[in-house]
Order: structure tokens, then C-alpha cells, then sequence
């Protein structure tokens, strides 16, 4: 098989604007599990070998550089892992399908305040748990890894439109800062 | 307005499609009379008060969801999953 060279969804380096700092993200595998109707015992089964359960709604799991994020009724992304061999689901693998990106820093729920319609602060979503909802108008799946630190996760063909989005607003987000100060 | 999806919390209206009545789920035998098809296809109440209609959560989940709702008092009374209880989800698999 010919040797394929892996390319970023985009070339963007790092960028920091305000109180906020945005990085592409290499997560490794992403696998879509979907649970087989009666599927859940045996998909258990399978996730046991990688130390992760299935979660629940809006929840996300992690062990070592392996984490599972639910994504939908009865299905969650595996990530920074290969799918086990497992019974009870559907496993496809999404990879190149996906651009993850990190958002981090003290400004990060005012970053996603003006582009996601769902509750980001702290006591509303708390680290660990997922989101499925818009990226503005694009797909986006949101995990809080820690309290000033979110991962996003968009299709690849959607990469640069959001890493456009996100910089405008750490933009206007600084320049607001300099009026105040 | 927002509907509370089962799976995900409190949303807003902007991440659903309106599709219609919950008419649609009951889908009348392939060998109804005409009239049962004709009902199921093109006749809709109207009603002042409550009203069920299917609302597909578009930008969130990917569910097909039953809104019981007020069209005098815009209350939203129940928000269920059409497809039912989710087998990976809370209670199953806790
Ligand atoms: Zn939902």
C-alpha cells in the first residue's frame, strides 16, 4: 500500500487573542459507536478492555489518552484510541471525517458565549461533559476538558469556517479589552 | 423559545425542525382505505390549546421528539424521545 502523508484539516498555527489561545488538535483515531438495539451489555464488554464505559448523556469518559464522548442516543466517539473488537455496535471510523481544535485560556466561555446557544459557564457545564449543538451554524461536538479549556470538534470540511469564526471573536473579544482598561 | 430535549437539556428553538402533527407516527396499513390515507396525509386539526406535533432536534442529538404544547399559552407540557428510552443511556446502563 502506498505510504499516505497525513495532513491537518487546515494550516493555522496557534493563536492567542485576548484571554483566550486556540490550537489545532491531533486526537488520534475517532470511531462513531452506535449501540445495536440490545446491544449495550455486549458494547460494555468491549469498552471494559480499554478501562471506559459507555456514557451517559452529555458525558464523557477518559483513560490515559483514550477518551469516549456521548454524541447521541446510543452512540459516542471513541477517541485517541483504536476500537476495540466488539460486539453489540456499530463501529465506523470517522477520522478523517473530523478537525478538533482546543480552546483554552481565562476567556474561553466569552469566546463561546457568541457562537454557541447552550449555558458554557461552569456551573452549567462542567469539565467532562459534552454537548452536541451549533458552532454557530456548523455541526460542532463540545467537550470541557477543565474549567478554562474546551474541545471542539467540527467536520473537517467545516474547519477553516470555524477557526475563522472562533479567531473574529477572540478578536473583538480583545479589542473590547483594550477600550476598557 | 426552548424545548427541553430528554437527551440533551434546554435548547433553543433555532436547533430544531418543525415537521408537523404527531399524525405522522400513526401511519396508516398499506391496505387502509383511501379515506384513512387521506386523513393521515392532508387532514390536520387546528387546535386552540394543547397540540402534539414532532420536532426534530436538527443541531443537537439527530431525535425525533413529541412536543405537547399549549397554542394559547405557548406552555410546553412534554418533551419525549419518539424512538424511546435510550438502551447506552441513564438508568440502562448505571
Ligand atoms: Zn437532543
Amino acid at each position: 500500500m502506498p505510504e499516505l502523508i497525513a495532513k491537518s484539516a487546515i494550516d493555522a498555527g496557534p493563536v492567542t487573542k485576548g484571554g483566550a489561545s486556540l490550537a489545532l488538535m491531533e486526537p488520534g483515531p475517532i470511531s462513531s459507536i452506535a449501540l445495536y438495539a440490545h446491544g449495550a451489555e455486549a458494547g460494555a464488554k468491549g469498552l471494559e478492555t480499554l478501562g471506559l464505559s459507555f456514557p451517559a448523556p452529555g458525558q464523557s469518559q477518559e483513560n490515559g489518552a483514550a477518551r469516549i464522548l456521548w454524541t447521541g442516543r446510543d452512540q459516542a466517539f471513541l477517541i485517541g484510541a483504536e476500537a476495540p473488537a466488539m460486539e453489540g455496535a456499530a463501529i465506523t471510523d470517522q477520522s478523517d471525517g473530523w478537525a478538533a481544535f482546543s480552546l483554552s485560556g481565562a476567556g474561553v466561555e466569552d469566546v463561546l458565549s457568541r457562537l454557541v446557544a447552550v449555558d458554557v459557564r461552569l456551573s452549567a457545564f462542567a469539565p467532562g461533559q459534552v454537548v452536541r449543538t451549533g458552532l454557530n451554524h456548523m455541526p460542532m461536538i463540545l467537550r470541557r476538558a477543565s474549567a478554562e479549556a474546551f474541545e471542539i470538534y467540527t467536520f473537517r470540511s467545516m474547519a477553516r469556517s470555524a477557526w475563522h469564526e472562533l479567531e473574529e471573536v477572540m478578536g473583538q473579544l480583545a479589542a473590547r479589552g483594550t477600550l476598557k482598561s | 423559545m426552548r424545548l427541553t430535549c430528554p437527551l440533551c437539556g434546554s435548547r433553543d428553538r433555532r436547533e430544531f425542525y418543525y415537521y408537523g402533527a404527531d399524525t405522522y407516527l400513526n401511519r396508516p396499513a398499506p391496505d387502509a382505505p383511501m379515506a384513512a390515507w387521506d386523513d393521515y396525509l392532508h387532514l390536520r386539526d387546528n387546535p386552540a390549546g394543547v397540540t402534539r406535533d414532532l420536532w426534530y432536534h436538527e443541531q443537537g442529538c439527530a431525535q425525533w421528539l413529541k412536543v405537547t404544547r399549549n397554542t394559547v399559552t405557548h406552555e410546553i407540557s412534554a418533551v419525549e424521545l419518539v424512538a424511546g428510552p435510550a438502551a447506552g443511556g441513564k438508568g440502562a446502563s448505571e
